[in-house]
């Protein structure tokens, strides 16, 4: 029955979706650390306008979907600076999602291809997509690690981050790019309504697994990498939506985060993350 | 006369679908006016736009059993606000992370559900008019149904209107006061969870969220009293929709498909253009105080 799921064509699903879920595992946690779920979710789902966009115009959908997430990534960090936060970045990702109903009844594509933009299609993966997205990968991991003092520094203690003259604007600005980039990488495997679920669930755990920030994120990219195999493998043996699967191991991870910190509640009260480890330096 | 006559086609007031979508566009703007202002105000915009998006579970349920749409939206949004609320902790971070979890848990079960139907049924188009609406196939006998949810979630907001709006901006105050704060909250959950059902019949699940909070954050702008802003929003949610309408309908023959562009296009951009026309009118005022 699994017969199929490593063969040739396979093999550049597996890779592509093996640097993705990493990523995102490392991404999602400062994505949990600044409780910016929903600029993890308006992203990915603004950029769906992309992919339909590609699709009508026959462009790659990489190129597509990539210029949306900046144009998404761009909009909520400039706009986002006056006015309520949330208001913009719910603005933005409707602004965006009405372009792509826009784009939809133009096109002629069959329901299934936007179907598989939506909700993922593990097939989708084109074998010339694999060193564009190993690059982002690279890019984005390099990313996260120069950055990772100040990112850590304006998530937890933005007031002691301003007086270090790091600007949170910029610090906002950059990781919503992170962000932008797990979509690009992600949104054709996963779905562009699922990505986030990725950058949620997995750091959910392991953020309750170790204090120390680097492990913690460790953690996520390990977490990460099972939910897609998983998924992956499920997908392939029983024909449903890999999106599907993405969004239950979600839930699984936060039951799990959630149990795990109730239990170390129990003998001492837990240090905040990360406060912890700037302490210890 | 020949713009006006451009503007409002032949047939448009006689065509019984329009008329059906004109009243169900009016009483969903009606609706998601107070509630909208008050999301907005409250800063639970996630929490608005996570129950939009799990209703598409509901309304991929509803074509899978073959029910009316609405129901499933409405069943799946009260569900998704439960969940939310029982998962619910005090702290902003952490409510939108239990927030996010119950999205994507149910964005992942409208996955399934819509891959089921376009396999059971020889229907392919479900999955693009749950999660980006058709209010032009509103069926005539959803009407009573949608004036129903509507004027209750009307009642329910003017049932604990002053207590909510205490606690909407000085949350403090209201516990302090003991005005059964858990209580209000959960009467709002509940009116948010119908007005985005209702919303998602109009203009999709995933778009639903323009109509709740683009209007609300508009007159939020413009005006100075909650009273004033909740009439605003009305008044632009309604001409957004009703444009919206009229606009469909005459694209019917637009370039380049010759196939109609969608309703919710054209919501969607009408209220982002009144969003931004209230934010430059608000920057000049404050440029001119200043001179």
């Amino acid at each position: 029955m699994l017969s199929g799921l490593f063969s040739g064509f396979m093999v550049g699903t597996w890779l592509q979706a093996s640097v993705m879920a990493v990523v995102a595992g490392t991404v999602g946690f400062f994505v949990v650390l600044r409780g910016s779920s929903f600029e993890a979710h308006a992203i990915p789902q603004g950029a769906f306008t992309g992919a339909a966009g590609a699709a009508l115009i026959g462009a790659s959908t990489l190129v597509g979907v990539g210029t949306f997430s900046l144009l998404g990534v761009v909009a909520i960090a400039r706009w986002g600076r006056r006015g309520r936060h949330d208001v913009v970045t719910a603005l933005c990702l409707v602004t965006l999602l009405g372009i792509g109903s826009l784009f939809l009844s133009l096109s002629t594509e069959y329901a299934e291809q936007t179907f598989s933009l939506l909700f993922g299609e593990p097939l989708a993966v084109s074998s010339s997509d694999l060193l564009p997205t190993a690059l982002l990968g690279a890019g984005c991991i390099t990313m996260v690690i120069v950055l990772f003092r100040p990112l850590m520094l304006s998530s937890i203690a933005p007031e002691l981050a301003a007086v270090r003259g790091v600007s949170p604007a910029r610090v906002e600005l950059l990781f919503l790019l992170a962000v932008g980039v797990v979509t690009t990488m992600a949104l054709p495997v996963v779905g562009a309504l699922l990505v986030f679920s990725l950058m949620i669930g997995p750091p959910a755990t392991a953020r309750f697994v170790t204090d120390r920030p680097v492990w913690a994120m460790a953690v996520s990219g390990a977490l990460g990498l099972i939910t897609v195999w998983v998924s992956i493998t499920a997908s392939f043996w029983s024909n449903w939506p890999i999106g599907f699967f993405v969004g239950t191991f979600a839930v699984v991870w936060y039951v799990i985060g959630r149990g795990l910190a109730r239990w170390r509640t129990r003998p001492s009260p837990v240090v905040p993350l990360g406060l912890a480890a700037l302490g210890s330096r | 006369m020949s713009i006006l006559h451009a503007i409002f086609q032949p047939g448009l007031f006689s065509n019984s679908s329009v008329q059906d979508a004109a009243i169900v566009g009016a009483v969903v703007a009606l609706v998601c006016a107070p509630v909208g202002v008050f999301t907005v105000v409250r800063g639970q915009s996630f929490a608005g736009h996570a129950f939009a998006d799990i209703t598409a579970t509901g309304g991929s349920a509803a074509f899978l059993l073959g029910v009316s749409p609405l129901l499933g939206f409405v069943v799946m949004a009260l569900a998704g606000a439960s969940a939310t609320e029982l998962l619910g902790t005090e702290r902003q971070r952490g409510r939108d992370l239990a927030t996010g979890v119950v999205l994507g848990a149910g964005l992942g079960l409208s996955a399934l559900l819509l891959y089921l139907t376009t396999t059971t049924q020889s229907t392919t188009g479900a999955a693009v008019t749950v999660l980006f609406g058709s209010i032009f196939a509103v069926s005539t006998s959803t009407l009573p149904l949608v004036i129903g949810f509507g004027v209750s979630a009307l009642f329910l907001v003017g049932l604990v209107y002053r207590p909510l709006l205490l606690s909407s901006i000085n949350p403090d105050l209201a516990s302090a006061q003991g005005l059964g704060h858990r209580a209000v909250g959960l009467i709002y959950m509940v009116s948010l969870a119908l007005s985005v059902a209702l919303s998602a019949l109009t203009i999709g699940a995933i778009l639903s969220t323009a109509l709740l909070i683009g209007p609300a954050a508009t007159a939020l702008r413009l005006a100075k009293s909650p009273g004033r802003a909740i009439a605003c929003a009305a008044l632009i949610g309604v001409a957004a929709t009703w444009a919206g309408i009229v606009l469909a309908y005459d694209s019917y023959n637009w370039p380049p498909a010759q196939q109609g562009w969608p309703v919710s296009f054209f919501v969607v951009s009408l209220v982002l253009a009144a969003y931004l026309l209230a934010q430059l009118t608000g920057r000049r005022a404050r440029q001119g105080q200043a001179q």
